[in-house]
């Protein structure tokens, strides 16, 4: 079957200014896309140039195996939920959700069986005679949804959809869009600047920065192999550690030695079969980082590291601490009975094993070379 | 600590009635200030709705600030429909209607084309669009009396010239570039997403202006009706410019009557015929006022 959304090459400049470069992406029936990046890095661009709402500079975009680079958007077989939701505002509810189907010459009755059916799902029944300025903002992005499902399209575009909400409804919200794309089997793709929204719902992350693609994986891919810098700090929350360290060959394996203020540097041994310069930097999540003697079930790939304690964080189920390493502040998620003190040194060990290695030079990701 | 910060504001309340007294003082003075202010307005408007009810005896041996001692509207009737404009003595009758023929198409003209204007402006980005709009603006400021040559010989080429379709041209033209800044600068307000949402909805060009944009209009509409009636109601110089005999406005019919009459001046002649010339504008901000004010602050669209 042909992928839904396959482009190729996609750039998008404004005058002289190149906002989009080299954009390759395609995506499987079914999938649930999530462009994540920082704002301005041209998600929205990206989007509209998706929709048709803006002209694409170079490449080629085809939606559902056919050519549509050149199609305007009401013949691309998608819907779009906007961040402002773009209520039609003098409009009710209900004239909101069937206006394209009314555009588009449906009859009355197929309008109202299909509008019925988006509200119960939506649960908005009590609101389709209501204008949009009556409504709170949770309300706005269901009936902005509303307007979307009732096209039933092809593939769904959503612009930061949940950015306006507060953030208990947000958290809400999210589950709600899951649980949709789970039900109706739709292929989304979804913008947001949030890495978590990202994380929770993709099945396939793009990350981006300045236009320009950085990683496309699943989750998983994204969270534990960061391709370069950016994205091992972008993704994952507290951000993944980046502490500069020196190496040097040893037999088989690979001495990594870690400078420490006031103290002995950490030596930690890699025993993959790694090549790496001398000067690199090494990427480790905060859960790699663990207190030993709290069960850390006797994982071999644990290496001790004597640390001093220089910030402590209770979180709830979680303990952060803070310590410094390689002239960096480091943070280690433990157990929320860490016996840890700010102040005092402990006992840490690292997962040598999860460990990702970053260039100095150019970020990118070493461990695969 | 809360109660003592209530004590001292009630303190602070008691201890000061001198400043209660200034503030009493400096309130009256101000209204004493605004009630000048507003005679000193309204004043021509009494002397003339007075002396147009007064016999032209009464005038001659009265006083120009007395109320008339008999009312009549005798001077009206004739400058409805006697008083002379020159050599005919049909009154201000055939030139108002000529005013409401030019003034209403030109009115609903200018602004439908100017929202259409200033639509295409703020959200269709079309390449050129800011210097498209940069000359619109220059329109509204080049002065009338520049373009009357011009003008007039391009009246004669189209053919309608001193006739009321021509007057109406005119009027539409250069109506624009007020009517286009107006619907613009209230267009941009509106954010591009609801375009882009009613484009991916299936809509085009015209049907996104006149079922999302256009309902949205009431208070700009208000504003440039107002704005453009008044122009063009009270114009003298296109009317006098463009017209001939039978297509004058009302503006120019009054001139005449008060420049043309011989012997006796006919002051409650001229004065009802000016206050006549002057009711519709009169009757559009009175009826359309609230509007005016909200439309002139209001803009941006919330929903
Ligand atoms: N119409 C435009 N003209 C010029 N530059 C634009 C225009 N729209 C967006 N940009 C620029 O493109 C970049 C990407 O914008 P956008 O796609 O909105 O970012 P994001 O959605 O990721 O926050 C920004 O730097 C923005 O300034
Ligand atoms: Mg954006």
């Amino acid at each position: 079957m042909a992928p839904i959304l396959d482009i190729k090459g996609l750039s998008k400049n404004y005058g002289s200014t190149e906002i989009l470069k080299d954009i390759n992406v395609s995506i499987e029936p079914g999938d649930f896309l999530v462009l994540v990046g920082p704002s301005g890095c041209g998600k929205s661009t990206l989007l509209n140039c998706i929709a048709g709402l803006e002209p694409i500079s170079g490449g080629t975009l085809a939606i559902g195996g056919q050519d549509m680079t050149h199609v305007s958007p009401k013949d691309r077989d998608i819907a779009m939920v906007f961040q402002s939701y773009a209520l039609y505002p003098t409009m009710t509810v209900a004239k909101n959700i069937t206006f394209g189907m009314k555009v588009r010459g449906v009859d009355k009755a197929e309008q109202a069986e299909k509008l019925q059916k988006v509200a119960a799902q939506l649960q908005i029944e009590q609101l389709l005679n209501r204008k949009p300025s009556q409504l709170s903002g949770g309300q706005r992005q269901r009936v902005a949804m509303g307007r979307a499902l009732v096209r039933d399209p092809k593939l769904f575009l959503f612009d930061e959809p949940l950015s306006n909400l507060d953030a208990k409804l947000r958290v809400e919200m999210r589950t709600e869009i899951k649980s949709l794309h789970q039900n109706l089997g739709a292929s989304m793709i979804y913008v947001t600047h949030d890495q978590i929204e990202a994380m929770t719902l993709a099945t396939k992350i793009v990350v981006m920065k300045g236009g320009v693609i950085q990683q496309v994986g699943t989750p998983a891919e994204i969270y534990s192999t960061p391709a370069n810098m950016f994205v091992a700090d972008f993704m994952g929350s507290p951000a993944m550690n980046l502490i500069p360290a020196r190496t040097r060959a040893n037999g088989s394996g690979t001495i990594v030695e870690i400078a420490q203020a006031g103290a002995d540097p950490i030596v930690l041994t890699e025993k993959r079969s790694i090549a790496l310069p001398e000067d690199v930097v090494l990427g480790v999540r905060p859960e790699d980082i663990v207190e030993t003697g709290l069960h850390n079930g006797g994982s071999n790939a644990l290496q001790k590291a004597d640390c001093m304690i220089d910030i402590v964080e209770p979180a709830g189920a979680d303990t952060f601490v803070v310590t410094q390493l390689g002239g960096k502040q480091v943070t280690a998620r433990l157990s929320a009975e860490t016996k840890a003190r700010a102040g005092e040194r402990s006992n840490l060990a690292f997962d040598l094993s999860r460990v990702s290695y970053f260039s100095p030079e150019n970020g990118l990701r070493l461990n695969e070379s | 600590m809360t109660d003592a910060s209530l004590t001292n504001t009630t303190a602070l309340y008691q201890a000061s009635p001198q400043r209660q007294l200034v503030k009493t003082v400096l309130r009256v003075l101000l209204y004493i200030l605004l009630i000048a202010f507003a005679l000193f307005y309204l004043a021509p408007l009494f002397v003339m709705v007075t002396t147009s009810l007064k016999s032209l005896e009464e005038i001659r041996t009265g006083d120009l600030i007395s109320l008339p001692r008999e009312v009549t509207f005798d001077a009206w009737a004739t400058a409805w429909s006697s008083a002379c404009t020159g050599i005919q003595c049909d009154g201000v009758k055939p030139y108002f209607w000529n005013s409401v023929l030019i003034a209403v198409p030109a009115v609903l003209l200018s602004t439908l084309i100017g929202a259409v204007n200033g639509y295409v402006v703020a959200q269709w980005r079309f390449p050129g669009a800011n210097i498209f709009f940069a000359l619109m603006l220059f329109g509204c400021f080049i002065p009338f009396q520049v373009v009357l040559l011009p003008m007039a010989r391009m009246l004669g080429l189209m053919g309608i010239a001193g006739s009321i379709p021509g007057l109406i041209f005119v009027h539409v033209i250069y109506g624009l570039g007020f009517t286009t800044l107006f619907f613009r600068n209230y267009y941009v307000t509106i954010p591009s997403e609801l375009t882009k949402a009613a484009k991916v909805d299936g809509a085009g060009f015209f049907r996104i202006f006149f079922s999302i944009f256009l309902p949205l209009s009431l208070p700009i509409i208000v504003v440039t009706v107002i704005w453009q009636f008044t122009q063009i109601w009270n114009d003298f110089l296109f009317g006098v410019s463009f017209s001939q005999a039978g297509t004058q406005p009302i503006t120019v019919a009054l001139n005449n009557i008060v420049n043309s009459t011989t012997g006796v001046k006919e002051y409650n002649v001229d004065m009802a015929a000016a206050i006549i010339a002057g009711l519709p504008t009169l009757l559009v901000y009175v009826v359309a006022g609230k509007y005016f004010i909200r439309g002139l602050t209001a803009g941006s669209v919330k929903g």
